[in-house]
């Protein structure tokens, strides 16, 4: 079991993050190349100021009209982001990780509060995947693509949860979680989660040319 | 659930259909995606995350609630999605459903752009659907030929050199009745204002070309007509997805315009030939900006009001309502100017509908919709059931509209949910209600 926990947060760590920053920086130098030699017609637009403008005011919930006319799924949506961020990136135990392999510590989430913030991500997901099954405009357009993406985060959130309440065999929920935690980091640059990667450049440019050319609002 | 259920029967479809085969589909698919796309479709496809928030934007799906085949990440769905996965493997029959609903269902009105978090602009989306249709030779009969004329004769409704000039002759010797010493100044260099119409102006609305004239006139405005082609900035080839056309119209009205040496165009109440004048036609020919200053109407009069050059005798008895049209709203931010307008100009007000400024519903008309003709007619008025409703609400009798498409789309909705409003163009109030000489 030791070894194989070795194992998972030793090489296969080295290879996710691997994976997630080499990948992540491969698909947007190609977009940018894409984007240089095929939308040349689009990139000359393209504006800080209204760039940011648009991000700023779509990160603001219930300011967009769309978050105004899906109540429900605003909050769904932005408990759910920022949940995902915030746990995993300041719970206890992954700090001490950091600390162990590296001699980094910064500051960290009561375990109470990281507990429900898990919590809020599963429910999240739930609801996500009930918006799937149920609501006709959002299942008429779903595809296993984005079953697999929502697979993809639920699982390091329902395991890292198992796994401290020690609900099944510890050592080998703990082993799972961090290989379920691996593969999303993996999966970012290649599945429906690249839109982590990509969403700021088609806001950035909605922005840009509702703001720079077509001077109206984009939210 | 979906365009093939629905299917219409058009004769430019029919026949441009007939003449596929799975190979040629293939190649011509792929020769736009990998010549004319990148980054933005590769982007749109891959990170729009199916979750349906558009559904509520599109007039469409509001209009036919519980079918999300009309909601905008549906119609995506549909057409280019399936042109992705299968690599432009797709049969005639297929490529019919989706010129069908590219053409017919989707206003590229881009409401939807207000309701994606992702920032995806199905408009752009649907329009490379066409441009693909349009290369296939699948474009419905009525935008076609409309399409047709624009290369023949650089305008959009086969009038020819010589019946131009008479009719600006004609509305100028009309005119004179009321103001005897008129002039439709033609060809005039240096004029401060290049006066652009489109074709329907001259063809079957000629007194907007009247009362503009009228307008000019007791306004004292420096400005001119081109006698020349040019002179008509609408543009079908854009909707239907010749952008080769729509590119060399655009260099021939602008050449026109600095031939002439004006210092800006102003255009008629129109919406799509602003779209192509000031956001897609320049940038076809390389334009970043259009190469002359291009103001439309609404900019325009407000400008002159601003000035004191609007007189009046009498408002316009109101309150009215205002319609918002997509391309100078969403496409140029004109909606206050609007209503500061409409305000000085309307005694009792405005009485809003309730998606206003950018956010409002569109007439189901614009992106060429409405000249794809009778075949498509009762798909497009069922489609503005919920910009009926919202007029409705309203309660009031008249409809300021400054474009000429949203007047064609809002007459078909009035009449058939029996709303019994009238629309009115800026220049229709302008003209009633302002000074005119005594004669
Ligand atoms: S009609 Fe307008 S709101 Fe509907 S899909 Fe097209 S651009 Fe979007
Ligand atoms: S709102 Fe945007 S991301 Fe969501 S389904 Fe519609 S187009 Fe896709």
């Amino acid at each position: 079991m030791n070894a194989a926990y070795q194992f998972v947060t030793g090489p296969l760590a080295w290879a996710a993050w691997g994976i997630f920053l080499l990948g992540s920086a491969y698909r947007l130098i190609s977009m940018y190349q894409l984007a240089k030699a095929k939308d040349p017609t689009a990139i000359a637009y393209m504006s800080w100021h209204f760039s940011l403008r648009s991000i700023i005011n779509w990160l603001i919930p219930f300011n967009a009209l769309g978050w105004r006319k899906s109540p429900a799924m605003t909050i769904a949506t932005f408990a759910f982001h920022a949940c995902l961020f915030l746990t995993p990136i300041f719970l206890v135990a992954h700090v001490l990780l950091w600390d162990q392999a590296f001699g980094v510590s910064y500051a960290t989430i009561p375990d109470g509060a990281a507990d429900i913030m898990t919590l809020v991500v599963i429910a999240a997901c739930l609801y996500f995947a009930g918006r799937r099954l149920v609501q006709p405009e959002v299942r008429y357009i779903t595809t296993p693509q984005d079953w697999l993406a929502l697979i993809i985060v639920l699982a390091p959130f329902l395991t890292g949860f198992l796994a401290y309440h020690q609900a099944i065999d510890y050592d080998a929920m703990i082993i799972l979680h961090v290989v379920a935690g691996e593969i999303m980091l993996a999966a970012i640059p290649f599945t429906r989660l690249s839109h982590m990667v990509f969403a700021v450049f088609t806001r950035a440019y909605m922005g840009s040319e509702f703001g720079g050319v077509r001077h109206a609002r984009d939210w | 659930m979906g365009i093939a259920d629905r299917l219409i029967e058009d004769v430019g479809l029919r026949r441009g259909v007939s003449r596929l085969t799975p190979e040629i589909i293939e190649k011509t698919v792929n020769a736009v995606i990998s010549g004319e796309t990148g980054a933005r479709l590769k982007a749109y496809a891959e990170t729009c995350m199916r979750c349906g928030l558009c559904a509520q934007a599109c007039h469409f799906s509001l209009s036919h609630p519980g079918d999300p085949s009309y909601t905008p990440a549906g119609k995506v769905q549909q057409t280019m999605s399936v042109l992705l996965k299968t690599g432009g493997r797709v049969d005639p029959d297929f490529i019919y459903g989706m010129a069908q609903l590219a053409y017919t269902e989707c206003n590229l009105c881009r409401r939807c752009v207000h309701y994606c978090p992702i920032g995806i602009d199905t408009g752009y989306i649907m329009s490379t659907v066409r441009r693909i249709c349009h290369k296939l030779g699948v474009t419905p009969q009525y935008i076609q030929d409309t399409a047709h004329s624009h290369s023949a004769t650089f305008n959009q409704m086969w009038v020819k050199d010589d019946e131009w000039t008479d009719t600006l002759m004609w509305q100028e010797d009309e005119a004179r009745d009321e103001f005897p010493d008129i002039r439709i100044p033609l060809d005039k260099e240096g004029a401060d204002i290049y006066y652009s119409v489109i074709a329907p102006e001259p063809k079957f609305r000629t007194q907007l070309i009247y009362q503009a004239a009228a307008i000019m006139h007791m306004a004292g405005v420096d400005w001119t007509m081109p006698s020349e082609p040019g002179w008509d900035n609408s543009d079908m080839c854009m909707f239907t997805g010749d952008f080769e056309m729509m590119g060399r119209l655009k260099r021939k009205h602008f050449e026109s315009a600095q031939k002439l040496k004006v210092k800006r165009i102003v255009m008629g109440e129109c919406g799509h030939a602003f779209r192509s004048i000031y956001d897609m036609g320049n940038r076809a020919v390389g334009w970043k900006m259009p190469p002359v200053p291009v103001i439309h109407s609404i900019e325009f009069f407000w400008e002159l009001m601003q000035q004191g050059k609007i007189k009046l005798v009498k408002k316009y008895p109101g309150p009215v309502t205002v319609h918002d049209p997509c391309n100078v709203v969403r496409g140029r931010g004109l909606h206050e100017k609007l209503r500061e307008l409409v305000n000085f100009l309307v005694e009792g007000g405005i009485v809003e509908t309730a998606s206003n400024r950018e956010h409002n519903l569109c007439c189901t008309a614009g992106g060429g919709v409405i000249n794809c003709g009778p075949p498509f007619k009762n798909v497009r008025v069922a489609g503005s059931k919920a910009k009926a409703e919202e007029l409705r609400a309203t309660g009031v009798k008249t409809i300021v509209a400054p474009c000429h498409n949203c007047h064609g789309g809002l007459e078909d909705t009035v009449h058939s949910y029996k709303l019994g409003m009238e629309i009115k163009f800026l220049g229709d109030i302008i003209y009633e209600c302002m000074e005119k000489p005594e004669v």
